[in-house]
């Protein structure tokens, strides 16, 4: 067993909410993210699922340093980012690289394409020597599968797709080990989606790179990742190689996300999809103990009572639950409104 | 609120202290007085006192009192004097704050819905002009046309002629009239514009589209969901311009000689009259530091997105 | 039993004049509707598709907007009508619903006070009686106390929550016609799943017809009685849902359907992307539009705009010039994954 590239121990991130102008009273948190564990092998892609306010990208911004954790380990390669400052961390943000969402907001409109992949070089100071960089961005193009004679042009220039790769070229740029892709595609057109879907698995299997994969779309998340993480309110209910998850979830939640999402099949068409009801709760005033319970149609009052830790179950996959569904198992329908 | 106050005072206090324009007892004394006698009138009004124990007099003399001092050129209490005039500022004020913000307004949708006509650009045009004018020399020109003793078209009460609601309110109105319409100008013509851009943007949004897959008629589109989001940057603007003229709006008045808080202040800097320089100074940051207030509330009252931080 | 279509549009065109040039956003498209029947307009960004919802109803906006062809709404011709009698038919005849229910909101007024005035802006009622409406529509869209919450702020509601009242003030008028415009695309999946449900239950409830515009083939394959696929502001491919996805006819449909990743396939294969990207609307070349990224193109796709022709049963029609016999062994090697070449060779298709 080689040893984990990342691991994060009992992540947390809570926003602290205060009242009032002059005087600032803290009335409490938002709990973003709390008590997240996981660990990443070497040339693995992990998936983090889960729909608006599980904490995701909050988990993502958390490994990248770019915001500070309130508490937890960031284990890369044994040293803890999260207790990193100064040089030490800026070293150590050459190997984790991100790529974001929003290939119209992330790339700096006054630049130079060229000069925005070169920048990770001019920060930390690599290959000075005349020439040097402007080659190696114009290689770094050509991986991508851009042009290297459009170094000039502008970003508005470019199509959504095209930006993504300007995106993922200023990540590779420093041949980083580990990248965290926060929803590359979600922005994207369907018929793009799949075109920096495949450069993102080509480059890994080229460069071996490790990625930690952030989607919302479970079907991207199936085809690009070896596990996958599903996340609730802040906390990972489910952790499982891709295939057995898909094939047969054990947390109520997941299993309830899997059979929301619609397949392009019109025979499935009738089948009940919505088994929850109701919205996700707010992370500032979260549900006790279980934070699905109020939601969950296997839920007692054992539930909200004591916190289900995340453990392993028989086939090897880490499951919250006191009642995980077994192999077969389907999640009852809720009650429908009238 | 009261810090601020505090602040004003004791900064004005200051600033007259160190930089006087010119010697109050030499002035109360007159040209052909001696130094001595210049001396003794310092004395008799305590401004041989370090500056401190002046200021802290002065306060004392709020808090304990209510009493503001006296005039240095009249002798006079100055919270009368400043009472006295404080009905014509206000009333020239708020006439012309109601006269901009309907026309200002008016014109804005107007333009916004006529966006790119004629018409809109005419108006726009106007407004450019309202806005680059400086508001004496509309003043002036106003009076040059239409004053009714010196005016080419004397259609309207002149300067000098102001006349307080009590003892006629149609001569206040004729009075006030040309000053309203003078002081509207200019603040009109930028509430015109602000409108113009802010409806143009809200008419763009989903909500409007939304409106009008309802089946609303245009003008309930326009006024209802348009005008009603794209006033509330309007609305705070024009509070905190009202407050400001509140405390005087001076160069209307010095045009149209209006005896009013603005004009006094004036005056009172010209005679380096410090006791009614202090008290229309405060008079105006209590007008102004309100206004804020009131914007505040105002703004939270018409968005409610803002009322649940 | 033939009964006539509740809408019938033909060869609807709709184009923009831009300071960059004329945008041709939809370039002549027919389809028609049958009462309580749902149509899927599938479609990425770019195809046209919002368009020809939004046009239905004179909603697009722009001053200098050209239309042309006939869009029949219960026998009358819409695209006929003047403003004030497009008001009747908004809200009322037609109603729509939109993508982002946040900004489609009106942010300063209660939601019970935006679905009141829907509902009296067409019909005599008191304030009152509208109010009772309104919270009687809340529940049907499945809002829980809908009495408590109808006198608040549409930032007090959750995404989904809005969506549905948003729902609840289109069927304020019991409309013939629902057009939802990407209803679910901002939607977190689980709730997605429940607006979905919901607009099937009301649908068959309240027996009207519903157009759903979408770029997702799962939410077509979901609702949809019927499709058609959009591609450079036409129509490239209509039929009845299962038989497209049973038989579809045209490349582009190929490579929806090959470029997307499935929840139920296997992980790890390779997706098939469609090479290059949507054409713009601007100045778009004669000949298909899709032949640039075609890998069945030839000569022939360069010269006049393919038509839609009959492809398979029940009025499938696919707008492709390559022969039904070339495109159907095409359609073999493309699910068996053959690369582009061998595509072309077993479809016999010369360069």
């Amino acid at each position: 067993m080689t040893a984990p590239l990342l691991e994060v121990r009992d992540l947390v991130k809570h926003f602290p909410i205060t009242r009032g102008v002059v005087f600032k009273r803290g009335i409490g948190a938002v709990q973003a993210v709390d008590g997240v564990s996981f660990s990443v092998a070497p040339g693995e892609t992990l998936g983090l699922v889960g729909e608006t306010g599980c904490g995701k990208s909050t988990t993502a911004r958390l490994i990248a340093r770019l915001l500070e954790p309130t508490s937890g380990e960031i284990l890369f390669d044994g040293a803890d980012l999260a207790a990193m400052r100064g040089s030490q961390l800026k070293n150590a943000r050459r190997d984790v690289q991100m790529i974001f969402q929003d290939p119209y907001s992330s790339l700096n409109p006054r630049k130079t394409v060229g000069s925005i992949i070169e920048q990770p070089f001019q920060i930390h100071g690599l290959l000075g020597e005349t020439g040097a960089r402007r080659r190696r961005v114009q290689e770094l193009m050509e991986q991508v599968g851009l042009n290297p004679e459009h170094y000039n042009r502008y970003p508005h220039e470019f199509s959504g797709g095209q930006r993504q790769r300007i995106g993922v070229a200023r990540a590779l740029a420093l041949n980083p080990r580990l990248i965290i892709a926060d929803e590359p595609v979600s922005a994207l057109d369907v018929s793009i989606q799949a075109q920096i879907l495949n450069l993102l698995s080509d480059l890994q299997r080229d460069l071996g790179l490790t990625i930690i994969f952030i989607a919302h779309d479970l079907s991207v998340v199936r085809h690009m990742c070896d596990r996958v993480a599903v996340m609730y309110l802040g906390r990972i209910v489910e952790l499982a190689p891709a295939e057995q998850l898909y094939a047969n979830p054990q947390h109520p939640y997941t299993a309830a996300l899997l059979a929301a999402v619609p397949v392009p099949d019109p025979e499935r068409r009738g089948a009940p999809r919505a088994l929850l009801g109701g919205d996700v709760p707010s992370a500032a005033s979260p549900p006790s103990a279980c934070r699905f319970h109020p939601r969950c149609p296997r839920a007692t009052a054992k539930c909200s009572e004591v916190t289900p830790q995340l453990e392993a179950s028989d086939d090897g996959s880490l499951v919250a639950c006191h009642y995980p569904l077994v192999r077969g198992e389907a999640l009852a329908e809720r009650q429908r409104d009238a | 609120m009261i810090v601020l106050l505090f602040l004003v005072c004791f900064v004005t206090f200051l600033v007259f202290y160190v930089f006087p324009s010119a010697d109050p007892a030499q002035l109360r004394a007159g040209r052909h007085a001696s130094p001595a006698q210049v001396e003794q009138i310092r004395q008799r009004m305590g401004l041989d006192k370090p500056l401190l124990v002046q200021f802290w007099d002065y306060l004392k003399g709020i808090v304990t009192r209510a009493d503001f001092g006296y005039s240095y050129v009249s002798e006079q209490p100055v919270s009368k004097l400043v009472l006295d005039r404080l009905p014509a500022t206000i009333s020239l004020a708020v006439g012309g704050a109601l006269l901009w913000l309907i026309s200002g307004v008016a014109i804005g949708i107007v333009s916004a819905v006529r966006r790119h006509s004629k018409l809109d650009r005419f108006l726009m045009g106007l407004a450019l002009i309202g806005i680059s004018a400086p508001v004496y020399w509309l003043g002036l020109v106003a009076l040059y046309l239409f004053a009714s003793d010196i005016g080419m078209l004397p259609i309207a009460s002149g300067s000098n002629t102001y006349q307080p609601i009590t003892s006629s309110p149609s001569s206040w109105f004729n009075s006030l009239l040309l000053p309203w319409i003078v002081l509207a100008i200019s603040f009109a013509a930028f509430y015109s514009r602000l409108l113009r851009s802010n409806l143009i943007e809200v008419m763009g949004e989903d909500y409007i589209r939304t409106a009008r897959a309802k089946g609303l008629s245009e003008r309930r589109v326009v006024l209802h969901h348009g005008v009603r989001s794209a006033i509330t940057p309007i609305v705070t603007v024009f509070g905190l311009d009202l407050g400001v003229l509140l405390g005087g709006a001076l160069l209307t008045e010095i045009v149209f000689n209006i005896p009013g808080v603005g004009r006094l202040a004036y005056d009172s800097i010209l005679r380096a009259d410090l006791p009614m320089i202090q008290a229309t100074v405060l008079l105006g940051a209590l007008f102004i530091i309100v206004a804020n207030l009131v914007v505040d509330v105002a703004y939270a009252f018409l968005d409610p997105r803002v009322r649940f931080e | 039993m033939s009964t006539s279509p509740l809408l019938d549009v033909r060869d609807l065109k709709v184009s923009f004049r831009t300071d960059d040039g004329l945008v041709e956003a939809v370039d002549g498209i027919s389809y028609s509707l049958e009462q309580g029947r749902t149509l899927g307009i599938v479609g990425e960004s770019g195809s046209g598709k919002t368009v020809s919802g939004l046009t239905l109803l004179g909603l697009t906006g722009s001053r200098r907007t050209e239309i042309s062809g006939e869009a029949l709404f219960d026998g009358t011709d819409l695209l006929a009508l003047d403003e004030q009698q497009l008001r009747k038919v908004r809200g009322q005849g037609i109603a729509m619903i939109f993508q982002d229910p946040l900004s489609s909101l009106h942010p300063f007024y209660r939601v019970g006070a935006q679905i009141i005035e829907a509902i009296r802006a067409h019909q005599k009622v008191s304030k009152s009686a509208a109010r009772a409406r309104a919270i009687e529509l809340l529940g049907m869209v499945g809002i829980p106390d809908p009495a408590g919450r109808v006198d608040a702020f549409p930032h007090e509601f959750s995404g989904g929550m809005r969506q549905r009242a948003m729902i609840a003030m289109a069927l304020s008028n019991e409309p013939r016609l629902l057009i939802a415009d990407e209803p679910t695309t901002a939607l977190d999946v689980t709730v997605q799943a429940q607006i979905l449900e919901l607009l099937d239950r009301l649908q068959q409830q309240l027996g009207m017809a519903m157009i759903i515009i979408t770029h997702d083939l799962g939410v077509v394959a979901e609702t949809a009685d019927q499709v058609a696929v959009m591609y450079g502001g036409r129509i490239i491919e209509q039929a009845e849902s299962r038989e497209l996805f049973d038989n579809p006819q045209h490349p582009y449909t190929w490579g929806l359907l090959r470029s997307v990743p499935r929840i139920d396939g296997g992980s790890g294969e390779r997706l098939r992307p469609i090479p290059g990207r949507p054409p713009s609307l601007i100045g778009l070349p004669e000949g298909c539009a899709f032949a640039p990224r075609c890998v069945l193109a030839n000569d022939a796709c360069l010269h006049g705009r393919p038509r839609l022709e009959s492809a398979g049963p029940d009025s499938h029609t696919a707008a492709c010039v390559v022969g039904l016999d070339q495109r159907a062994k095409a359609w073999q090697a493309t699910q068996q994954d053959l690369d582009d070449s061998a595509i072309k060779t077993a479809a016999g298709v010369s360069k």
